[in-house]
């Protein structure tokens, strides 16, 4: 007899902004503060039990290439979870290299909006498990979000929740859904933009920014987030990946021990 | 510890996280494509990423069929990773109908969840044991049942024989063949080198155990 087991555990991700070569943290994406090494970051919530990490080269998309092939190399020597690698990335050799490196998954955001074939001819090429659509989301008016990009900075003109429908369509596995208004401000997660994304389309979402606190967190995956990206609460010791899992159980959501 | 492990490189997924993984743990592993090497391996990993038909074409154009046939005819260990387990068995129904390496009798189809779940089956979940399978003796001895480890694939393989099934895990009702093992072929579904500790558990256990005697 075949017994099933409960719903998976979604999943708890570290986000780690790097501009080489430090890891950084920001308010709505901008006004950064030096936080440290990343890799020894990304080396403690691993130990802590973190079940995915995810580097962004922050300044990436300005000098129009990734800067972190060096440290996805080190990462991915010691740290045995999933690692994802976004910023800069505009071409099939940009992804191959990262993926060289270590990197499991890339996260695209400008050149996927400059040229959408890119998504198409990436999942072609790696398989759509790989490719992680980045989305900063913009709110605009009551249930309507613009995508921008380079770190919230750029307007596109195009509705977020029909780019990223497109981007699915074109071999998008996963979408990194990051409110730019929400971000780094610990005031909990645009909610009302998880549950305009999550159950429109059949890959995973990643909430991203925003949360502050644990309840933060619990919401964003009530709303049917299929993971949650973290940055302040864990770079700022608010938390541990422990004591978040823990306190996440105390809620009935369940983690993976 | 002086067993080598060659992990095989046939240009399709990440082969340097395997190798990483294996490296951490104290095993000298090393990567190749020649089938001369493969012959004579100590032992075999078969990684990969991506469709069945794909895979099997890009060990079919490197010559590594045969050499994979003749080593685990003889005894040698192999390992095969999400993909390269895939291709343990005897055919794919992914885009078409495909032949597989054979070395478990058996086919890989489509998950089919039935509540809706979303589609590929990535994250952590959970390693269960078929009823009246031991993991005693296998790569899994030392993981606790339960453990959750991590997934990402959008097929499955269905072993013809229940006996071939080492460990399964569920998801959204759906029954997936975890791993799969007969005599010294080793499969899992799942990625022991993006699996935390449990993940590194099997990666060293692979470097030393006697698979031979195991089943």
């Amino acid at each position: 007899m075949f017994v099933t087991s409960p719903r998976m555990p979604p999943r708890l991700i570290a986000r780690l902004d790097i501009k080489a070569p430090n890891l950084v943290k920001g308010i709505q994406l901008e006004g950064l503060r030096v936080m440290g090494d990343p890799a020894e970051h990304a080396l403690r919530y691993y130990t802590q039990g973190i079940d995915e990490l995810l580097y962004i080269d922050i300044v990436a998309s300005l000098y129009g290439r990734n800067n972190l092939t060096d440290l996805v190399a080190r990462t991915a020597a010691e740290v045995f979870v999933p690692l994802t690698v976004g910023g800069g990335i505009r071409s099939i050799d940009d992804i191959t290299k990262l993926l060289r490196a270590g990197a499991d998954k890339v996260s695209i955001n400008t050149a996927a909006i400059a040229r959408p074939e890119l998504l198409k001819e990436a999942a072609q090429t790696f398989g759509s498990q790989c490719i992680v659509l980045s989305v900063e989301a913009k709110r605009t008016a009551p249930g309507k979000w613009e995508a921008y990009t380079d770190n919230g900075r750029e307007k596109t003109g195009l509705d977020a929740v029909e780019w990223i429908r497109r981007a699915v369509d074109l071999g998008a596995g996963e979408v990194l859904l990051t409110s730019v208004d929400k971000e780094g401000t610990r005031k909990g997660f645009d909610i009302e933009l998880i549950r305009a994304v999550a159950p429109l389309v059949a890959v995973p979402v990643i909430a991203c920014g925003g949360p502050g606190t644990a309840e933060d967190v619990a919401k964003g995956l009530e709303a049917k987030a299929d993971a949650v990206a973290l940055a302040s609460l864990f770079h700022y010791k608010l938390e541990t990946v422990g004591s978040l899992k823990e306190k996440l159980k105390a809620q009935g959501i369940e983690v993976r021990s | 510890m002086s067993v080598q492990i060659t992990v095989i490189d046939y240009g399709i997924g990440n082969v340097h996280s395997v190798l990483n993984a294996f490296r951490h743990e104290g095993a000298d592993a090393v990567l190749s494509a020649d089938p001369e090497v493969i012959r004579k391996a100590e032992r075999l990993v078969l990684p990969g990423v991506g469709a069945f038909g794909d895979g099997m074409r890009e060990l079919s154009k490197r010559q590594l069929i045969e050499p994979l046939r003749e080593a685990v005819a003889k005894g040698t260990p192999l390992l095969g990773i999400c993909l390269g387990m895939q291709l343990l068995l005897s055919e794919s129904e992914e885009f078409g109908r495909h032949e597989g390496l054979g070395f478990i009798p058996g086919t890989v189809k489509r998950i089919e969840p039935t509540g809706g779940e979303k589609i590929p089956h990535i994250g952590w979940n959970r390693l269960l044991q078929p009823e009246g399978r031991s993991w005693s003796g296998s790569l899994l001895e030392e993981v606790p049942v339960s453990t959750s480890v991590y997934f990402v694939h959008s097929f499955t393989a269905v072993p013809n024989d229940e006996r071939h099934r080492l460990a399964d895990t569920s998801y959204g009702g759906f029954r997936i063949a975890a791993a799969v093992q007969k005599d010294n072929v080793t499969g899992c579904q799942f990625h022991p080198e993006k699996s935390g500790t449990a993940g590194l558990m099997m990666v060293r256990r692979f470097s030393t155990i006697d698979l031979k005697k195991a089943s």
